[in-house]
């Protein structure tokens, strides 16, 4: 019974948060702010309770019927906890940082609601148990993020809104359908119950596969495989936390982690690689990957090249996921964590260069690093692993995926891989040089484009400890990881029970 | 459905105690709506205390239905005989009734106080709804073509009269309108109704259903009774008279007709259909066709609406259509396939009532609240008035089926029925069906969230005509996750068995 009690905890936590957020009038900013980080300490909590129990081998799972043979499932298994952790870490910083960020706009109270139920969604989607609880939140996902998408209520927030919403809803309904049809076929299946579509027999190979086509369709849009993609680089005109939150864990990452559920915990890995699926999905992956660093390369906006690095990156946890073999799989897991943190810190750092300097352009950050050298600092780590270059995180994903490509018989990956790494550099780079190396208005050429002193440091505390936070996450789970929950050593505990077949 | 097994049953007929929680059903409202007539309430909290009773009766008969199966009574009259036929469907129809007109009563309250209606007009709002609530609840348990004939026209009459209410001139016009077809649509049901008279000597129509053998009489009865159904319906394309009304209605009697009042000729259409023709699958297929034309221009319709309530209007429209595909589904398919359908139809019909009635409050405050009354002039209004807004978009989640709602739940077994039976076309009239519906109302925000338009006076609203919106659109949503309770108490599910 007890075990009934944390995944209903947790989701509850921000579900009443947002309620009472609702609830209370705009100016209440105390009890807003300490409702919001009361909440998100107490899911951290709960979650790393559960990260706890999981490791002493208990079982937090919970299950109601909705409608006869459809059933409401929320479990807590070692890959759903992940997320759950990583959102849960992020959302805390998130919070910190939108604090700060939104101080003195209108719509606060709008913004903390949804923002809430946003991140209610993503715990929904990582405890979901079963497709039809999975697809709840994926589509309350959805709804929740659209009014923080045009949350600044111009024009151009209101175009990308309806193009987000557009992409979505559509990538929705293909994947409803593809759920509902798996339903009429096989049931009910629980994660983790892989033998049920195995044991079905060759003849439903083709509508099996016809089905994967169409979920993959669902989920690809949200984790912005190309050519479904459109929605992401517009949808970056939202504030900086709400980018940071999207590219991060909540968006994108709900739909790369959707795209592991139905491989590894639906399908199964035997499954899907007699079906010939991976070799599709790894395809599509090769191409988003390639497709979103020269994208990215040809940006000159900041946020802009941050939001096609996304495209590019979140393809890496489809890339692992399609390559057949433990090594790629425990780098598409331990991919999902770090590819969070590094594109947080990123677009933090993104939002403190425009909040205090007015920054939005690249060409603009001539020796940025010397006005705000933390931030900057933060910005080098964040880059540096999206790079690959050790002892980062983003060091770690690649040498995995790069071994288990060979692992799985594809070396010709490794060229996808080191190209995608160049361009990578090559994109990055030179935003580094520009932050370090120019000469700029912190050594008297020139202005900041709209300079405000919004803090005693460089800029105002709210929005630089997050980033820092961040910025050492990253490090350490690049340092650490061989020790017990990294990130790496966990992703190694789920690959270690996919492989147990 | 409507196997009407337990009629002959002496043991099955209602206790004296259950008449009485019945007729307080049917005529509680009534006779309120007459009290109340003469001293109008002028307190929200005095109509829900008032109230009690019938909830509490209504309340009664679901739980002793569950517990003892349906119970039948039959009342005579004369030469006539009436027979009544209470089943966990008749009492669900029965509950929902009695929840959406008591969240309209209590909002009616402070919106004749916030619209400054005329009082004695807004006087005659009272006995009629508590009229229209009679003829509701004798439609959910009549089980013969006369008391069904009662009750369709004393509903008719009493929505007629409440459209009426407003008295301006654009009010009259769409209210003699709505009169002119009410008054055909019951001319063609009278004429199947003597036609299965004439035939088979008998109105009861468990009765009718063991006698009357397909043919041409039977068939162009039911064709009749179907067609003055469909008409007071609104089904596509008789669906013209709907959205003029609901223009000029008082929000109230909008949210009561589009929730309840046009879903009562559904029920009754699905009712006969199963019973009479249950082997006409062409026919059924034309109905579903229909419906599918419905959901599609319905949708257009609202998407290109530049006023809110027609925007809404019309959406009653598509989403009459989603219950259309019902016939179908249910007529000439699989057990496993009528049981979902069947299901996913009282979901949607549940859900639907529930947030459309939510949402013509919320529109009903968003247009007194600002003074404006189309989607363009509604521009910010997101900062100022949140909480209508919240509640069209909470109704907005189950109308568009997404999760978790009632529409959701409805629509993945509307899906799952369609697969199983292998009629993929409804599958994509779902899904545009989906889409459309999505377009036209996030259009409602695009709007509300710009913040780059001139501001605008507000005026301020009683806050309980916030709240039982936002009540309703959440027990909507909430309906969509604990839907198996109430499914699972519809009766002995499947078609025509």
């Amino acid at each position: 019974m007890s075990g009934a009690v944390f995944p209903i905890a947790t989701l509850a936590s921000s579900l009443l948060v947002a309620a009472l957020i609702f609830l209370l009038p705009e100016r209440a900013w105390w009890a807003r702010t300490s409702l919001n980080l009361g909440a998100s300490l107490i899911k951290l909590g709960l979650v790393g309770w559960m990260v706890w129990g999981l490791h002493r081998g208990l079982d937090y799972a919970v299950e109601f019927p909705v409608v006869a043979g459809v059933s409401f499932v929320l479990r807590a298994d070692a890959l759903g906890i992940m997320f759950a952790g990583l959102s849960s870490l992020l959302w805390l910083f998130t919070t910190l940082y939108a604090i700060g960020y939104l101080e003195d706009s209108p719509n606060r109270k709008r913004f903390f609601g949804f923002f809430s139920l946003c991140v209610a969604s993503t715990l929904g989607i990582s405890l979901a148990g079963n497709l039809f609880t999975f697809l709840i939140f994926y589509e309350m996902l959805t709804l929740s993020t659209y009014p923080l998408v045009v949350h600044r209520g111009t024009p151009k927030a209101l175009a990308a809104g309806a193009v987000y919403l557009r992409y979505t809803l559509s990538g929705g309904l293909a994947l409803l359908l593809g759920v509902v049809a798996l339903h009429v076929i096989a049931g009910d299946i629980h994660f983790g119950e892989r033998e049920v579509l195995a044991d079905l027999g060759a003849e439903w190979h083709p509508l099996l596969v016809s089905i994967f086509v169409l979920m993959i369709l669902g989920l690809g849009v949200k984790t912005a495989l190309v050519p479904l993609h459109g929605w992401l680089p517009k949808a970056m005109v939202a504030p900086a936390p709400v980018s940071a939150l999207l590219h991060a864990v909540a968006v994108v990452k709900a739909g790369a982690f959707g795209i592991v559920r139905l491989v590894y915990d639906v399908y199964g890995i035997e499954l899907s690689y007699q079906l010939g699926l991976m070799h599709g999905l790894v395809a599509i992956a090769a191409v988003t990957i390639i497709y979103g660093s020269l994208r990215a390369l040809a940006q000159q906006e900041l946020k802009a090249r941050l939001a096609f690095s996304t495209v590019s990156q979140v393809s890496y946890i489809v890339l692992g996921v399609g390559l057949f073999g433990p090594l790629a799989t425990v780098a598409a897991l331990s991919h999902l964590l770090h590819q969070g943190l590094m594109k947080v810190t990123l677009f933090f750092c993104a939002g403190n260069y425009a909040e205090e300097l007015g920054i939005h352009r690249i060409d603009e950050l001539d020796g940025a690093g010397w006005r705000m050298p933390l931030t900057s600092f933060a910005f080098t780590v964040g880059a540096l692993g999206m790079i690959g270059l050790p002892p980062t995180v983003g060091f770690i994903s690649k040498w995995y995926l790069g071994v288990g490509s060979i692992e799985a018989g594809m070396p010709w990956l490794l060229a996808v891989l080191v190209t995608s790494s160049l361009l990578n550099a090559a994109y990055f780079l030179p935003i580094l040089h520009r932050l370090w190396f120019r000469v700029g208005p912190a050594h008297g050429y020139g202005d900041w484009p709209d300079e405000r002193r919004l803090g005693r440091m460089e800029t105002s505390g709210w929005l630089l400890w997050p980033t820092l936070a961040t910025a050492a996450f990253s490090l350490l789970a690049g340092l650490l990881a061989s020790m017990p929950f990294s990130p790496l050593e966990w992703a190694a505990r789920v690959a270690s029970q996919e492989y147990v077949l | 459905m409507n196997d009407l097994a337990a009629l002959g049953d002496e043991a099955l007929k209602l206790t004296p105690s259950l008449w009485a929680a019945v007729w307080l059903v049917l005529g509680g409202p009534l006779l309120l709506g007459l009290v109340a007539l003469y001293w109008p309430p002028r307190r929200m909290l005095t109509v829900v205390a008032a109230y009690l009773p019938v909830m509490a009766a209504t309340g009664w008969l679901i739980v002793t239905v569950a517990a003892s199966g349906p119970r039948h009574a039959s009342l005579a009259l004369g030469e006539l005989t009436l027979t009544w036929y209470l089943d966990g469907l008749a009492t669900l129809l029965m509950l929902l009734t009695q929840t959406v007109l008591l969240a309209s009563a209590v909002f009616a309250v402070g919106y004749c106080r916030a619209a400054e209606l005329p009082s004695r007009p807004a006087a005659w709002l009272w006995p009629l709804l508590g009229g229209l609530s009679s003829g509701l609840t004798l439609i959910w348990i009549a089980a013969d073509l006369l008391s069904l004939y009662v009750g369709l026209e004393l509903m008719g009459l009493c929505a007629v009269a409440l459209m009426l209410l407003p008295g301006e001139a654009d009010a009259l016009a769409a209210g003699m309108r709505y009169l002119l077809y009410a008054l055909v649509g019951s001319l063609a049901w009278l004429l199947g109704v003597s036609l299965l008279l004439g035939a088979w000597g008998r109105l009861d129509l468990a009765g009718l259903a063991a006698v009357a053998e397909p043919g041409t009489v039977t068939t162009i009865a039911v064709a009749l009774l179907s067609a003055g159904l469909l008409l007071k319906a609104s089904i596509f394309p008789l669906h013209a008279w709907l959205a003029p009304v609901h223009g000029a209605a008082w929000i109230p009697v909008s949210a009561v007709h589009a929730a309840l009042v046009i879903k009562a000729s559904f029920v009754i259409l699905l009712k006969l259909w199963l019973l009479l023709v249950p082997g006409q699958v062409v026919a059924a297929w034309g109905l579903g066709g229909l419906g599918s034309l419905a959901v599609l221009w319905g949708g257009l319709l609202a998407w290109r609406a530049s006023g809110l309530k027609a925007l809404v209007a019309y959406s009653t429209v598509g989403q009459l259509g989603y219950l259309m595909l019902a016939f179908p589904l249910l007529i000439g398919t699989s057990d496993a396939v009528a049981t979902l359908a069947w299901r996913g139809t009282w979901l949607h019909l549940a859900g639907h009532a529930l947030a459309k009635a939510a949402m013509f409050m919320a529109v009903g405050s968003l247009v007194l609240a600002t003074g404006r009354s189309k989607l363009s002039e509604l521009a910010g209004t997101s900062r100022r008035l949140p909480l209508p807004l919240l509640t069209f978009g909470l109704a907005a989640v189950t109308l568009m089926g997404l999760p978790p709602s009632a529409g959701f739940t409805a629509k993945w077994l509307l899906l799952q029925a369609a697969m199983q039976g292998q009629q993929w076309i409804w599958i994509l009239v779902l899904v545009l069906g989906t889409m459309l519906t999505a377009a036209y109302l996030f259009r409602m925000f695009r709007h509300s969230f710009d913040e780059q338009a001139p501001p605008l006076t507000y005026r301020r609203l009683p806050p309980g005509m916030d709240l039982v919106p936002l009540l309703l659109a959440l027990a909507a949503l909430a309906l969509g996750l604990v839907a198996d309770l109430p499914l699972n108490f519809l009766s002995a599910q499947g078609a025509s068995s």
